[in-house]
């Protein structure tokens, strides 16, 4: 313990002052109890806190509880690896051409949408600064958060739906376009958050500023670069509206990426849902389960993989 | 044949037009503690900025006179402040180690310079320089920043002298650090002087006293009708004479401790 404090003389070594406070009636400033009041109101603050949490996670476990009740009679590996039969009343067959679709499409997108958002992000904090492109960059980054996912389909439909046919790129054109300010700002909040002072190391230590950027700036990020375009993916993953009108949906299996219409999960189960026939709606509760624990699955893996690589204390 | 290794003339420092520095001329001689002190806000950090072109990452400063280092002047047309600090290494108030294992952040110098020797070795050379080794051979993998305060100042000592420079700037390397911590740094500049040319801001006067052979004493002169405020070379020399007889009265009262 404290080496120290044991070279002042023995008259003032903390135990005989706690014995003189405890047989004499002297009252001790420590002594004195914490204010009813006080202790009051710090129980009453834990207490609200504690149920706006519980609060919080309420629906979000209702979700999680009806899609698991009513997906996982219908969920089989019939399910995971059948497209859908040709009527809504029929049982049986599954979400492949969705599931096949979904990847697709948000492989491209993120393919796409992470590097340019991230490019855009080190270009605003670390070099655009307070220019004219980088207040634009960040102004239309905003505007595009804010804009309904239907509009982004629109744009796409009538971009590229109208000349070329509906199809996976076009559908991974409007993701893209979705989850591109996401990952701007999510990645602009953590570069902005790297101290001044690991980057004045490197600096000191002759290092250029792209230099900087890339060993310094971009890895003392990564966590938190990662749980943004895991958002932007988990948002994508969930887009059902811009793909109507882009991807359409298909009950067939596809892998080409123009000139055929391709289903994604959200369509399939949009379809299955607003039909009135027990088979389809069936379909629709297990394609909503997989969506679940794929974007559960991938988020959990991300995270670790971004644990690992930013190093343990 | 004892060149100095900075010779700096007339140099002032302006921050967005306010002046921060002025006029301060002093040579600073190879393999020796050169201690630079003053009260807060005289620009004792500002003139040690000026030294590996740190400034220009200020928005808004800008450097006139001459920082000629071996005779070149470091502010000169097509001089890349990149070689500069190369060359000229730092080392700051508080131990900024990056988030990376120890082996990275010694390995980080080098690497960026396209190092094409035995990596391995030279860490562990930087490290037993920066008397560090003993203490972290055995977790080089480890992340620097479960290490000590102390432990990463001497990290980043190590990781300064493992890009070989000529000179290490030090920004009152020991002010965030507790006594002991202090002297195991004091100890080693010591020993780095033998190899390098040490230039220390240090508001701490018995701590210039102790480790440096030349002393710069910087003080803040006041503009009475604007109080604008900027940064002088009041007296600079053997810090031995500084201490003891320095020739400027304010020196003296300083040195004295009858204020600052």
């Amino acid at each position: 313990m404290s080496t120290s404090g044991s070279a002042g003389g023995a008259a003032n070594t903390p135990g005989s002052g706690r014995r003189a406070a405890k047989s004499g009636d002297a009252v001790g400033l420590l002594s004195e109890r914490p204010a009813p009041r006080r202790l009051w109101a710090d129980r009453m603050a834990t207490a609200a806190m504690l149920a706006a949490v519980a609060l919080a996670l309420v629906p979000v476990i209702l979700i999680f509880y009806y899609i698991a009740r009513e997906g996982i009679g219908t969920m089989s590996w019939e399910f995971l690896t059948q497209p859908q039969p040709y009527s809504f009343r029929r049982e049986g067959g599954g979400f492949v051409n969705g599931l096949i679709g979904t990847l697709i499409m948000v492989g491209i997108a993120t393919a796409v949408a992470v590097p340019l958002g991230v490019l855009a992000a080190v270009y605003v904090v670390e070099y655009g600064k307070k220019g004219v492109l980088a207040q634009l960059i960040r102004f239309f980054s905003d505007v595009m958060t804010g804009v309904p996912s239907v509009f982004v389909g629109l744009f796409v439909y009538t971009a590229f739906v109208v000349p070329f046919g509906f199809g996976a790129l076009m559908g991974a054109a409007a993701l893209a376009v979705i989850m591109l300010p996401i990952v701007v700002r999510s990645t602009e909040e953590m570069l902005k958050l790297v101290p001044a002072e690991i980057k004045n190391a490197s600096y000191a230590l002759g290092a250029a500023k792209w230099q900087t950027v890339i060993r310094v700036v971009l890895p003392s990020a990564l966590p938190g670069i990662t749980t943004g375009v895991l958002l932007a993916v988990a948002r994508a993953a969930g887009e059902t509206a811009p793909l109507i009108l882009t991807a359409l949906g298909s009950l067939t299996v596809t892998t080409k990426l123009i000139g055929e219409p391709i289903s994604a999960l959200p369509l399939a189960i949009f379809d299955g849902a607003r039909t009135p026939f027990a088979a389809g709606q069936a379909r629709a509760w297990a394609g909503a389960l997989e969506l679940l624990v794929i974007v559960l699955v991938f988020t959990l893996l991300a995270r670790v993989a971004s644990s690992r690589s930013s190093i343990s204390r | 044949m004892n060149e100095p290794v900075f010779s700096v003339r007339d140099l002032s420092v302006t921050y967005g037009g306010n002046l921060a520095l002025k006029g301060v001329t002093l040579d600073i001689m190879p393999r020796e503690i050169t201690a630079v002190i003053g009260p807060s806000g005289c620009g004792k950090s500002t003139f040690i900025r000026c030294l590996n072109r740190m400034n220009d990452l200020v928005p808004g400063a800008e450097v006139s006179g001459q920082a000629l280092y071996h005779g070149e002047d470091i502010y000169g047309a097509g001089v890349d402040p990149v070689t500069v600090r190369r060359r000229i290494g730092m080392v700051f108030q508080r131990p900024n180690p990056f988030p990376k294992s120890i082996y990275d952040n010694v390995a980080f110098g080098p690497r960026i310079s396209g190092f094409k020797g035995d990596l391995d070795e030279l860490v562990e050379r930087s490290l037993q320089r920066a008397a560090l080794w003993d203490e972290v051979k055995n977790k080089l993998r480890k992340s620097a920043l479960a290490l000590s305060g102390g432990q990463q100042q001497r990290l980043c000592i190590a990781r300064a002298i493992a890009v070989e420079p000529d000179v290490i700037l030090m920004d009152e390397p020991a002010s965030a650090l507790d006594p002991i911590a202090t002297v195991r740094i004091e100890d080693l500049m010591q020993e780095l002087k033998k190899e390098y040319s040490i230039v220390i801001v240090t508001h701490n006067m018995q701590q210039a006293a102790r480790v440096s052979d030349k002393t710069a004493f910087l003080y803040t002169e006041v503009n009475e009708e604007t109080s604008a405020r900027w940064g002088i070379l009041v007296e600079f020399g053997e810090t031995g004479h500084i201490f003891t007889r320095p020739s400027d009265k304010r020196t003296e009262d300083y040195v004295s401790g009858r204020f600052g």
